[in-house]
């Protein structure tokens, strides 16, 4: 059974220790996840990959408490859903990250806590493949 | 040139099993020209509001094929404060007399679906889970309270009080008190925001009939004059739904915006509003947009929930018809529902839910994805 990303350009997959792919505006610096073409700070297209930091901040979070609508949701639902935590990652001097959270007590999260990014299951595919993704735990 | 509101009308919001939102829209629109004292062929031009319906100019077939300019719009959870401002303009522009902005909408029950390519985001982004509009709702709130020092108990509060509000409300959808206990045992969707703490897509109707403000008389005992009426989009590091990521630097959000905007064009600050409209897809939207429209400092809704101040006899009454929360959101009436509300209040005839002491300045908001926001002043 392969892992396969949930789509390319994404991560650098696989690895040991993967990378988000963003994108670097080559005339003001600002940095976008994922990697877009056009600058929305600046209009310029003049855009080159950014590998992000692997470690962050959390700025923001929540629970999914509730299978989110499906489509565009692909994952588990109804009796297979498990509840995930959801936050905005800052990663200093790049760009704050929406992401999965691997952590989903409340008790357990905390505005400002070191994270660091993980792959995780996502789903199994009809070819039997697991279809992996993004997400951020909390560095213990 | 200043612009009045000289009619508004209402379907009912809820449930209406067998009514077409196109129906729902005629009603309103009949209501509001009974209002005005005006028949539809006095109307010059409008525009329409939804998001289930392409083409909300179809009610003509209800009610007459007059041949007007009708123009539709959908703008997210702004969509009736769009229609409202084109209207508005549309008066300024000099060309017409008297027009109507109408919204409407049915939706079925359950959070909002989308494809996440028709908001810039890419397709992933709906796969794993994230194009939800719940769940930024439940960040913003989260953080929010963290930053800000505000309970658990104020969500319920802010939320009991729109339940209690709706009770007095023979439009509103939900019209059962609900006390705190229950609001915050309810199911949590999105830490920290419970069931009972979300509004919920529903049905119903508004319109407005907009005239030149010098002929307000003409139409109207109780003319109310739109002072200003603005919408803004987010600028970059605003914290809005559906962002797949944001910069590091912070910037404020469309409804802030929007807010300092529409103050200024009316020459009003917030010290001088009666009454007020707020979005309210959650308890926790409320207390932030509070604030994010000038009404207190981040942080003082803790005190001022507490002491009652937003309550309909408090210093500050907020969505006294029981705002979304009681009244569910009907997408491109939601708007204009508002508006109906304040026109209702500065004219005194709120009926049980009426402010006391004459209110003379009224306040509309509006926020929604992709951020969006739409701010109405209005005054007698």
């Amino acid at each position: 059974m392969a892992r396969v990303p949930i789509a390319e350009g994404l991560f650098t997959w696989p690895s040991q220790a993967p990378q988000l792919i963003g994108a670097r505006c080559s005339a003001c610096g600002i940095v976008t996840f994922p990697s877009q073409g056009s600058c929305p700070r600046c209009a310029s297209t003049k855009m080159g990959e950014q590998l992000l930091s692997r470690r962050g901040r959390l700025w923001a979070w929540t629970t999914q408490d509730f299978p989110p609508p499906s489509p565009p949701y692909t994952g588990p639902g109804g009796d297979a859903f498990v509840p995930f935590g959801v936050g905005y990652i800052e990663i200093p001097g790049e760009v704050k990250v929406e992401a999965r959270i691997t952590e989903t007590d409340p008790e357990r999260l905390r505005e400002g806590m070191e994270m660091e990014l993980v792959v995780v299951p996502f789903r199994t595919d009809d070819a039997g493949n697991e279809v992996v993704t993004f997400a951020f735990r909390p560095v213990a | 040139m200043d612009v009045a509101i000289v009619g508004v009308g209402l379907h009912p919001f809820g449930r209406f099993p067998g009514v077409s939102a196109i129906e729902m829209g005629a009603v309103a629109i009949r209501r509001a020209l009974a209002d005005a004292s005006v028949e539809w062929r006095d109307i010059q031009f409008a525009f329409g509001g939804s998001y289930e319906v392409d083409n909300p100019d179809a009610v003509v077939a209800l009610m007459g094929l007059t041949g007007i300019p009708f123009t539709d719009v959908y703008n997210g959870c702004a969509t009736a404060a769009s229609a409202l401002t084109l209207a508005a303009n549309t008066i300024r522009l000099g060309d017409y007399e008297l027009g109507i902005a109408v919204g409407m909408d049915k939706h079925v029950p359950g959070a909002f679906k989308g494809d996440p390519r028709d908001y810039a985001c890419p397709s992933w982004y709906g796969e794993i889970g994230h194009f939800i509009t719940t769940k930024f709702f439940g960040m913003k709130i989260n953080k929010y309270m963290h930053d800000h020092g505000i309970s658990h108990a104020t969500l319920a509060k802010v939320a009991a009080k729109a339940y209690r509000n709706g009770a007095r409300n023979p439009n509103a959808f939900r019209r059962k008190p609900l006390a705190e206990k229950e609001i915050l045992a309810s199911k949590m969707l999105n830490y920290p925001l419970t069931q009972y703490m979300f509004c919920a897509p529903d049905e119903g109707a508004a319109a407005v009939v907009v005239c030149k403000a010098e002929h307000a008389r003409r139409y109207s005992d109780h003319p109310i004059y739109l002072r200003a009426s603005t919408v803004r989009t987010r600028r970059l590091g605003a914290f809005e739904v559906h962002s797949p990521w944001l910069p590091v630097e912070d910037t404020p959000g469309a409804t802030v915006d929007a807010s300092r905007a529409a103050y200024e064009r009316a020459g009003i600050g917030p010290e001088d509003v009666d009454v007020v409209q707020l979005q309210d897809t959650d308890a926790g939207a409320e207390i932030i947009h509070l604030a994010e429209n000038g009404f207190c400092a981040d942080g003082e809704q803790e005190k001022l929930v507490a002491e009652g101040a937003f309550e309909i006899g408090g210093r500050l009454p907020v969505n006294t018809d029981g705002g979304l929360l009681a009244n569910g959101e009907p997408i491109g009436a939601s708007g204009l529902r508002q508006i109906h509300e304040v026109v209702l209040q500065l004219r005194g005839r709120a009926g049980d839910r009426q402010v006391p002491g004459n209110p003379k300045v009224g306040y509309t908001q509006l926020y929604g994805a992709p951020g969006t926001a739409g701010v109405s002043i209005l005054s007698v």
